[in-house]
């Protein structure tokens, strides 16, 4: 990590060391500093970012309005049918061709929907991470047992196995959906984060915190993961983004069980009940397709900011220090799809 | 030991895995195999044996036999090719596949290739202009492709150039009145009945191409080998082909693993979108009937069909990294 003062420059090399005297209060502010507010700042700095957190928190208003329950359950026949956006400010969205509010229907399956990528973006990196840093690190046998594992995994394409899955389990919490939709997500960036491992791990920092002894644990923790967040993070973004794309895709081939609506189950039924005929229900099929593409361009618009947050190089240029770094490049992760 | 021998030995061994996952799933399957067949079979006054007997030859377990025999018995199965037969359908399942198989590697193949050449140059043209107001312009645009999931190309171009503009047909591989053969009608037709997949397949992949391929462009743009390429006054093109888009195209390689491993799941949805007769949309048909012997052939043959296109993909890897023929793989 660069260096905000010359102060700290002298206690960043043994940081624990000199944590340690600050009185907790002192702490819990630079710990605020250093997680809370730079990286705010530094990700509202940027444009795209900027833009990405406003439209999340769009999202997370709307799933907010549903908790407490401030806009009206979609019911049928509680509006005119067919009704097309704006026409009546009652119902900004339109609605569907059995009368239900849009608007309604969106706002009520939005906690779910969030529910469920944030799960199953956890759940593919956790594992990922964990999988990826242990197999490159520790190596040999460990090593060779956990790369066939993922390898298998690789092997089986996802929507298929997931389709067979959710025949076998019917999910319809939304964590336990999450969890099976990306089922074998983890292996491909897994495989990724123990090829980034394998070249920090020759890295002479490490080396030297091997020879002190350090443990195991505590490199992986303090060493390495440092240097893989930024990755971990935009591609924690990815596989959310996957999990919006994959649930949707298969609530619109209606595939997977539900109760109630939410948005793929409204493309599906806008799809299936004439509103790919006649120009009058374009909006039906639209209103879940700008849904889902807003969450999904919030999200990587955020992670296109987070290489900056992470990059300890734009840090240093926020405090003014040092004028000599040049541009950084973008640098955009992974072919994953 | 030979990179290729090794990769080649893998093979077997990752479809042996894949057949056990198979028959794993079939028994987990609700119900277990084919409970409320027999159940409804049995209500009929159908004698016990004979309900046996019919489910056997429907996949080729026998459910009075222990576990390990049922496993054995569809390994043998599945090694003469044979996947029991489609309850829906009413032909062996090896047949439907057979005839479906071909038309989604068609779609994924055609697809793909489109989408990684559009997409490297592309970014090779934006890393090259970097800053230009044509970088801005398509990278913004990557973004935002990269948001829109390939159904929605799909739908939205269903709706307007095949049902309202009638541009395209609404479905299926190859209109009934064109006869099978290699003639230039019927190619044509072939054509025109995988135009819209394709192209919203292709769409649905590009954005992140393009900026991985932008991405990692400007990265060995900024190499030193690259800047001792210009000193030492090699010519532009060779510099661009060789030394640059190379480079940059190879870690992308490797990610072109995943990437048929999820266009391959991917045409599950697209076919059921345009009723595209391949194995994704006999897969969910199949789902729909509760057809479980051609749901799990559907199942079994995508996933081995990954399996075999990873497996090329792999082989020509070697050509673009010398590294690899020379029996280093650890490095990706």
């Amino acid at each position: 990590m660069a260096t905000e003062t010359d102060a700290s420059e002298e206690i960043d090399w043994r940081s624990d060391a000199s944590s340690a005297e600050m009185s907790p209060r002192e702490r819990v502010r630079e710990l605020y500093r250093r997680w809370i507010y730079e990286p705010a700042v530094i990700a509202w700095s940027d444009g795209r970012t900027r833009i990405g957190i406003l439209i999340l928190s769009v999202y997370v208003l709307m799933a907010l309005v549903e908790l407490l329950g401030l806009w009206r359950e979609p019911s049928t026949n509680q509006a005119g049918r067919l009704l097309t956006p704006f026409e009546s400010m009652q119902y900004p969205l339109g609605t569907t061709q059995s009368g239900v509010d849009l608007l309604a229907l969106i706002i009520d399956s939005t906690p779910f929907i969030l529910l469920m990528v944030l799960a199953g973006g956890v759940w593919a990196t956790g594992i990922a991470v964990v999988v990826g840093t242990v197999s490159g690190y520790k190596g040999g046998t460990v090593d060779t047992v956990i790369t066939s594992i993922s390898d298998f995994f690789m092997a089986i394409p996802g929507l298929p196995l997931v389709i067979v899955l959710a025949l076998a389990f019917s999910p319809e919490n939304p964590i336990f959906l999450g969890v099976i939709l990306t089922i074998n997500y983890w292996a491909g960036l897994g495989r990724s984060i123990r090829s980034q491992v394998l070249s920090i791990r020759e890295a002479s920092y490490i080396e030297a915190a091997r020879t002190m002894g350090t443990s195991t644990p505590r490199i992986l923790l303090k060493d390495v993961l440092p240097n893989l967040m930024p990755y971990v993070m935009v591609n924690f973004v990815l596989a959310a983004r996957y999990t919006i794309f994959a649930s949707v895709g298969l609530y619109f081939i209606g595939v997977l069980p539900y109760s109630g609506q939410n948005w793929g189950v409204t493309l599906n039924n806008a799809y299936n009940q004439g509103g790919l005929f006649t120009m009058q229900a374009f909006h039906w099929l639209l209103v879940p397709i700008v849904a889902i593409v807003g969450l999904t361009f919030g999200l990587i618009l955020v992670s296109q900011g987070l290489d900056r947050v992470f990059n300890p190089q734009v840090r240093t240029r926020l405090t003014g220090e040092s004028e000599s770094i040049e541009e950084e490049s973008d640098t955009t992760t992974t072919g994953m799809m | 030991m030979n990179y290729y021998l090794r990769r080649t030995i893998r093979i077997p061994i990752t479809v042996l895995a894949v057949v056990t996952l198979t028959f794993g799933l079939i028994r987990l399957l609700p119900g277990g195999p084919f409970t409320q067949l027999r159940v409804q079979l049995l209500q009929q006054g159908v004698p016990a044996e004979q309900v046996d007997a019919r489910i056997e030859a429907l996949q080729n377990i026998r459910p009075d036999a222990p576990l390990w025999q049922q496993y054995l018995d569809y390994l043998v199965g599945v090694l003469q090719l044979d996947l029991g037969e489609s309850i829906s359908l009413g032909t062996p399942v090896i047949e439907v596949i057979a005839r479906a198989l071909p038309w989604t590697v068609f779609l994924v193949v055609t697809s793909t290739v489109l989408m990684f050449v559009i997409g490297v140059l592309l970014g090779a043209i934006q890393a090259y202009w970097e800053g230009s107001t044509f970088d801005t312009v398509f990278s913004g645009g990557s973004i935002f492709l990269m948001a829109v999931p390939y159904y929605i190309f799909a739908v939205i171009g269903l709706f307007f150039l095949a049902y309202q503009f009638r541009l395209f047909p609404t479905g299926n591989a190859v209109a009934r009145t064109v006869e099978t053969g290699f003639t230039l009608e019927y190619f044509i037709n072939v054509l025109h009945h995988a135009a819209l997949p394709i192209i919203a397949f292709t769409i649905g992949g590009i954005g992140s191409t393009a900026l991985n391929m932008r991405g990692n462009s400007i990265q060995v743009l900024g190499e030193e080998y690259v800047e001792v390429a210009r000193l030492r006054g090699l010519a532009d093109s060779r510099i661009a082909t060789r030394y640059v888009a190379q480079n940059a195209i190879l870690p992308m390689y490797t990610g072109l693993l995943l990437l048929i491993g999820f266009r391959l799941g991917g045409t599950v949805v697209l076919e059921e979108i345009f009723s595209y007769p391949g194995l994704g949309y006999y897969l969910i048909e199949a789902v729909n009937a509760n057809d479980y012997p051609l749901m799990m052939g559907c199942f079994l043959v995508i996933t081995v069909t990954l399996v075999v296109a990873v497996y090329i993909a792999d082989l020509t890897y070697g050509l673009i990294d010398p590294r690899i023929s020379a029996g280093d793989s650890d490095g990706y």
